[in-house]
């Protein structure tokens, strides 16, 4: 083994300086709350870096929903569970179609709606919420999953389109005229020959609506209400109307409900780093 | 329900179906959910929420408003200066992490992590580490110096740092991730050159990186402001808009309104931010549309 030069180390020690302060910032706020998932509420109120009793009771309390605010657990989870599946196969559907209409068979105006689509990627999420929140009252969804499975599927289907789009036009037109050629119609080429190509998409996008739908909090707290119909990321934010919450408790129930999109979320790191980065900016 | 709306289509389309190929004709019925969603959930909320924004009243209540010029100041430190030194942090942090290193590659995985997980445990986790009394840092503060720390959420420049750190924790792995990818397309060449030439650490950025970047970065740091207009979070679950409504952004103030069931302010509110974000997007979709 070759002995480091000054420089070398020098070098090593600089990127270090760098990367132990990248290391505590991520950690911090993460750490802070799995310190609090593990602490009796004693502990995690006396600012321990690490709990005297470290315990698994807190998540005893919230799987037993032994807690005034945990009395609905199971029925929250599943509500979030349900809307970001729904948004996951309804954007995909919508997304998938349009991207196939506006870039294989070339419908007259689909660049008109391309950039329609577009526009409404650019408009803050916040703003349109406040109109959403009236719309959905006029067509009487509020308080109804259906509220939030529509406006995250209007949300998400932009983006998903315009990905899936940028995907599509990079498959060979010879392919579709081989098809027509054999006497393919319209929905084999869609169902045979243009779904399976665009198979590593389809997984990117539609992890990226699950997501977009599991993580939302805005809409979800403004369009559901009802304590057994809302979505876990509302009841987080609801234990904060009390004075004395169970913080212990709150950081639990958060824990439980970061895991999911986290494995989601290296588990299709491949697909999303490759199909994400090169959608969200074109330079 | 898409399907119901298809069937429409083919019964609607026996005129038009002369002139348009079988083909085409599935376009449009492909394209029709989409176009359904966007009449009924963009299209309408939109002019309706215009319709509701129409009278001049409106504007001079805003105008009126304490909260709203305040807020309107806020969202503008947000996004002049709370993005610009997170797009500079992604940028320097991009080529910390574009080096050949093991253990770097270990700590860009986990650096994901904040962008991974969703913000509102990590926020409220924040919120409690910041509390005067119980929280970790002034528990720290008092055993390091024997003083209390300070009240950090009463003082609403604080207030409002915090809230920008919580967003520039939340979203800097993901611009990081992408200025990466703009660093790696550097053909390898152009940096040996330089070596050989004796270029200094500045000479390559200035001469090499940021020549080839400079479109990627403003690109992302746009693209970073018109969305971080609609940071509802970062700002809501970690002050709440207080002390004293003083930490409000233009997210945050919109629904606010709402909720005291002031809608055509809300949307007043909003359609006074337009003559800045309008512009913005118009620029975007000029960019992607290409």
């Amino acid at each position: 083994m070759k002995i480091p030069t000054l420089r070398e180390v020098a070098t090593e020690a600089r990127l270090l300086l760098i990367g132990i302060p990248v290391f505590i910032w991520t950690m911090v706020p993460i750490y802070h709350m799995f310190l609090f998932a593990i602490s009796p509420k004693e502990d995690a109120f006396s600012g321990k870096l690490w709990p005297d009793h470290p315990t698994l009771h807190n998540f005893e309390i919230v799987f037993k929903q032994q807690h005034y605010f945990l009395r609905d657990f199971y029925v929250q989870f599943w509500n979030s569970l349900v809307i970001a599946a729904s948004v996951g196969v309804l954007t995909l559907f919508i997304a998938t179609a349009a991207a196939f209409s506006i870039s294989r068979l070339k419908v007259p105006g689909g660049r008109i709606v391309m950039n329609l689509a577009l526009f409404t990627y650019f408009i803050p999420a916040a703003f349109l919420a406040v109109p959403m929140y009236r719309t959905m009252g006029n067509y009487g969804l509020l308080n109804n999953h259906w509220a939030l499975i529509l406006a995250m599927v209007t949300i998400a289907s932009p983006y998903a389109i315009w990905v899936l789009k940028q995907a599509s036009d990079k498959l060979p037109v010879e392919l579709d005229e081989a098809a027509v050629m054999d006497g393919a119609t319209t929905l084999q080429i869609f169902r045979l020959v243009y779904l399976p190509l665009m198979m590593p998409s389809l997984v990117a996008i539609g992890t990226y609506a699950v997501l977009l739908a599991w993580n939302e909090y805005l809409y979800a707290f403004l369009l559901l209400s009802n304590d057994r119909e809302i979505t876990l990321p509302v009841a987080l934010g609801n234990f904060l109307a009390a004075d004395d919450s169970p913080w212990e408790l709150l950081m639990t129930t958060g824990f439980i409900y970061a895991l999911p999109p986290a494995a989601i979320y290296y588990a299709f790191r491949r697909y999303m780093v490759g199909g994400l980065t090169a959608g969200a900016v074109k330079s | 329900m898409a399907i119901t709306l298809s069937g429409d289509h083919a019964i609607l389309s026996p005129p038009l179906s002369s002139r348009l190929t079988p083909a085409q004709v599935w376009g449009i019925v492909l394209l029709a959910p989409y176009l359904l969603v966007f009449l009924a959930f963009v299209v309408y909320p939109v002019c309706y929420g215009l319709w509701l924004a129409r009278a001049p009243a409106n504007y001079v209540a805003l105008y009126n408003d304490p909260i709203f010029a305040r807020a309107a100041v806020n969202t503008l430190i947000f996004l002049v200066i709370g993005i610009n030194i997170k797009m500079l942090i992604a940028l320097f942090l991009s080529g910390f992490f574009a080096q050949q290193r093991t253990w770097i590659k270990w700590l860009s995985v986990i650096f994901i992590l904040p962008w991974a997980v969703p913000s509102i445990p990590t926020i409220l986790s924040v919120r409690f580490m910041l509390n005067p009394e119980w929280g970790v840092i002034n528990h720290l503060i008092f055993s390091f110096t024997g003083d209390d720390g300070p009240n950090w959420l009463n003082d609403p420049t604080v207030a409002l740092t915090m809230a920008i750190a919580v967003h520039i924790w939340k979203s800097l792995p993901f611009w990081t991730l992408i200025l990466i990818t703009g660093r790696l397309a550097i053909s390898h060449d152009l940096f040996e050159a330089a070596e050989v030439d004796g270029a200094s650490w500045w000479q390559k950025f200035r001469f090499i990186t940021w020549p080839s970047m400079q479109t990627l970065y403003i690109t992302c740091t746009l693209l970073s402001m018109i969305w971080t207009l609609g940071d509802f979070n970062s700002v809501y679950l970690l002050t709440g808009g207080g002390p004293a409504d003083l930490t409000h952004v233009l997210a945050t103030l919109g629904i606010r309104y709402l909720r005291l069931d002031q809608l055509s302010l809300a949307m007043a509110s909003i359609v006074c931010a337009m003559p800045f974000v309008l512009p913005l997007v118009y620029f975007m979709m000029k960019r992607l549309s290409r």
